[in-house]
């Protein structure tokens, strides 16, 4: 593997990989502080018809639309599920499940209607996304790092994944306090005056915005896995609130870097010929590392933080 | 001249579904110390969390000084049900009381050191003060039941609604936080609990609403907490004790 193959090749598939696993990592917590991991699950399926209308409205794989036609369905969805949750009387895991299959659903009838599973996006991307794909040919060495032509010509889902994972973070900073209170006491939240209905929805759209951003690059199963696994790895070694959250970013992003690593380069840097999907490398990480949480807690040698994946 | 009732309710209809819950309460809080007793599933968490807004009611409306409570807001505090949270949570007992004074913060940033010591001396209130850095889940079930009552106390409110403040916590600790709240209406506030132990009402509380679905009766403890009106809120439901506390206990 020579430098020019790593900047071409590796450099922003890895980078797309931590971006997209540091920002489902760092939403996640907030999931599962709420315990509600899976609609971190039901959110990532459900804005599929969002994802399909906006590629057919616009008939490229352009970052924007998608992103907001996935943001229109996860307000759907998230609306849907509590009229269900509502109207029909059904509790929220049974009203979760029938509105986001149902999305889902429909997503994938929309990508054979409008033809857009013959262009460019198929079952395949859906589930394990295109991490091998976000390639930068316009590298000719490290001095394109400096070059802004050749900077503006990286892929374009590496923008998208900046872009959405610094937006997400700078509201999650922003929003910290009232995020704190909502996952603990939702109800004393606004008994107290705080706009609790509405946090609720914009946590929603951040963790939908996160899932769809993070969707294209490493695919619908990543997703869920890094939605759940680094915070729930980190909820099982710590009890403070600021380590829960930055702690489920950072291990979501190591989570990335490493699995991605291991899926491919490393093989290749020992001169070995295999190379496995790179998303499957770092979902299984993912539960490994919860795995490894669970073993951490048992022997009662819980660190500040979590240092050591075993895998 | 007559100051409006901390806490007035008209007409007020609850359901879930179609299961009604309360029908029709109309009733007044007289300033003190107030029971709110019943049996279970009479609607006594449902009239709190329906006054403050909590879940939707189908007519009427609560009232708090005179006014709706988004205007008095700040001057209403709460105490939920201890059950109500994972207290498994990662939070300091003194990130919890921290949170009643939220609204009074921006919402990012260090918390205020006025705030702060504002939370820290409502810990020291419920005898808390030095377990403010300890994680909540490492409290004992009487000390969560304090840390509860101390982020409703840091609210500094003119009213307290507290569900079952007392619920699940030993003799000893029943009596420390008795001891605050006769401290807080000393000061002038008034605080209505739901309560379930009918023996110690009378002890405990000024006033009571006897509540079964319906307002059964309400009023200071001698006219409203009578055995006729205790055996009528319980109807058949009364157990052998109860009915030894209705008959016997009261005078």
């Amino acid at each position: 593997m020579t430098a020019l193959d790593f900047l071409r090749l590796d450099l922003p598939a890895l980078l797309a990989a931590i971006l997209a696993c540091g920002t489902c990592g760092l939403l996640g917590s907030f999931l599962v502080l709420r315990r509600d991991s899976l609609l971190g699950d039901a959110l990532s399926h459900a804005v599929l018809p969002g994802i399909i209308a906006g590629f057919a409205l616009t008939g490229a794989r352009a970052g924007l639309p998608m992103l907001l036609g996935a943001l229109a369905a996860a307000l759907l969805a998230v609306v849907a599920i509590s009229l269900v949750r509502r109207v029909a009387r059904l509790e929220s895991g049974a009203a979760t499940g029938a509105v986001f299959t149902s999305f889902f659903a429909l997503g994938l009838m929309l990508m054979e209607a409008t033809g857009a599973r013959s262009v460019d996006l198929d079952l395949d991307c859906v589930l394990f996304g295109q991490l091998e794909s976000v390639v930068w040919l316009e590298a000719q060495g490290f001095g394109s790092l400096l070059d802004p032509t050749a900077l503006a010509a990286l892929p374009r889902q590496l923008f998208l994944l900046a872009a959405v994972a610094t937006v997400l973070a700078g509201l999650v900073a922003l929003l910290w306090r009232p995020l704190h209170l909502l996952c603990f006491d939702p109800d004393y939240a606004a008994a107290i005056g705080l706009p609790a209905r509405g946090l609720e929805l914009a946590l929603n759209l951040m963790v939908a915005a996160a899932a769809v951003a993070a969707f294209e690059a490493v695919g619908s199963i990543l997703v869920v896995a890094m939605l759940v696994c680094p915070a729930a790895a980190i909820r099982l070694l710590t009890d403070s609130y600021r380590a829960q959250v930055l702690g489920g970013a950072a291990l979501g992003a190591a989570l990335g870097a490493l699995g991605y690593a291991l899926a491919g380069p490393l093989p290749a840097a020992f001169g070995q010929a295999f190379s496995l999907n790179a998303a499957g490398v770092i979902g299984t990480l993912g539960g490994l590392a919860v795995a490894g949480a669970m073993l951490l807690r048992q022997l009662r040698i819980a660190p500040p933080k979590p240092a050591v994946i075993s895998g | 001249m007559t100051t409006p009732a901390p806490l007035a309710i008209t007409h007020l209809t609850v359901a879930y579904g179609d299961k009604t819950v309360l029908w029709d309460i109309t009733w007044q809080a007289a300033p003190g110390l107030t029971a709110i007793v019943g049996p279970n599933g009479a609607g006594k968490s449902t009239l709190l969390r329906a006054a403050l807004g909590l879940i939707p009611s189908i007519a009427g409306e609560a009232r708090f000084f005179g006014r709706g409570l988004a205007e008095v807001r700040n001057r209403v505090g709460y105490l939920p049900q201890r059950a109500s949270v994972d207290w498994d949570f990662p939070a300091t007992a003194l990130d919890v009381v921290c949170m009643s004074r939220y609204p009074r913060m921006r919402w990012w940033g260090r918390v205020p050191k006025a705030e702060r010591d504002a939370a820290l001396g409502a810990l020291e209130q419920v005898g808390l003060a030095d377990l403010a850095d300890r994680q909540i889940g490492r409290l004992s079930g009487g000390q969560q039941q304090r840390v509860f009552l101390a982020r409703a106390l840091a609210q500094d409110a003119d009213l307290y609604l507290m569900d079952e403040p007392f619920a699940a916590v030993d003799a000893a600790t029943e009596q420390a936080i008795i001891a605050v709240l006769r401290r807080v209406v000393a000061s002038g506030r008034s605080v209505i609990a739901v309560h379930h132990d009918l023996s110690t009402v009378p002890s405990y509380f000024d006033q009571v609403l006897l509540l079964n679905g319906r307002a059964v009766a309400a009023g200071s403890i001698k006219s409203a907490f009578t055995p006729d009106a205790i055996a009528r809120a319980y109807g058949g439901r009364l157990n052998v004790l109860e009915q030894a506390v209705a008959e016997g206990g009261l005078r």
